[in-house]
């Protein structure tokens, strides 16, 4: 599953997770630091993206700044859990949704504008399931978010 | 902890246009102003602002640390002593292994831990001699902890804005 990076993707990675340039050709930029054209870095991180490497070239939002959210966890039956990951993930307000290994075995994201929102969805997940939903809302983000570094 | 910054129309727009991504072209910040009809320098101007305010984290290559061999991902939970929440999240948010680190509600019976950190390693076994790192920092504040592995992810889209 591991993607094999030519020494430039992996620079490119590494390096540019964050201070993408504000300006108005931010790529050539980039290119110009690691010595390639333009086109070159657009080609590269277009592969990278199709590859599925890198996810997009984008900001990263800090959460419960635009709107609000909390993570949910559900009991499910394992012969329920197909079923149940469906309707769970039919609500476009459920943005990650994971299997674990734990008697809690079903954790998800539910994002909405407002609190409200968030609580609606939770208690239609529960109509709809049958199941309890239990909301562990975010009480403090400790994370300074500085990207990923791919040399440990 | 609801001291939303303020943000505008215009800038949830623009948090809107580029959730998904920047176009990969020559002048990525002119081509999203000119499908939102704005200045480019406005756009420009605006990412800045939210950049400085926080309300934007990083901008920049966003990686998929499954594909990059990072696939043991654990949700690492931990039954912190509440008066010692804040100082235990700052030291274990600033481990450079943990990618989010994050103080939730206990929900007793069925949840007792107030502390989540996520924690990728190439391995299981990576991933538990990290979590020897935090348990070490957490010391006599710690009560019981638990690492729930994902066994399959579900679904996964980038934060969606419901405007």
């Amino acid at each position: 599953m591991s993607a094999d990076l030519s020494s430039l993707e992996e620079k490119i990675l590494n390096d540019y997770q964050r201070d993408f340039p504000l300006e108005p050709r931010p790529y050539d930029r980039i290119a110009g630091c690691v010595g390639i054209t333009e086109e070159e870095l657009l080609e590269t991180l277009g592969n990278l993206q199709n590859r599925n490497v890198v996810s997009r070239v984008g900001a990263v939002v800090k959460p419960q700044t635009v709107g609000a959210s909390t993570l949910a966890a559900m009991k499910v039956p394992k012969n329920r859990l197909r079923e149940v990951a469906e309707i769970v993930n039919s609500f476009e307000a459920v943005n990650h949704n994971y299997e674990r290994e734990h008697s809690l075995n079903l954790w998800f994201v539910v994002t909405a504008p407002d609190e409200q929102g968030v609580k609606d969805v939770l208690k239609e997940i529960e109509n709809q399931t049958g199941l309890k939903v239990i909301d562990l809302p975010l009480v403090t983000s400790f994370h300074i978010d500085l990207g990923f570094d791919l040399k440990w | 902890m609801s001291d939303k910054p303020l943000i505008d129309t215009v800038d949830r727009l623009i948090i809107k246009a580029t959730q998904g991504g920047l176009p990969l072209v020559p002048r990525p910040y002119h081509d999203l102003a000119k499908r939102l009809g704005l200045d480019a320098d406005d756009v420009m101007a605006r990412v800045r602002r939210m950049l400085d305010s926080g309300i934007i984290r990083r901008i920049g290559a966003v990686p998929n640390h499954y594909r990059l061999g990072f696939s043991a991902n654990g949700m690492s939970v931990w039954d912190v002593r509440d008066a010692d929440i804040q100082r235990a999240g700052k030291d274990i948010g600033a481990l450079d292994f943990v990618s989010h680190c994050y103080h939730r509600p206990r929900h007793l019976p069925d949840w007792p831990y107030n502390l989540f950190a996520m924690i990728h390693g190439r391995s299981r076994a990576e991933v538990e001699e990290k979590a020897k790192v935090v348990e070490l920092l957490l010391g006599d504040s710690l009560g019981a902890h638990e690492i729930l592995y994902s066994t399959r992810i579900l679904k996964k889209t980038g934060l969606r804005l419901v405007a």
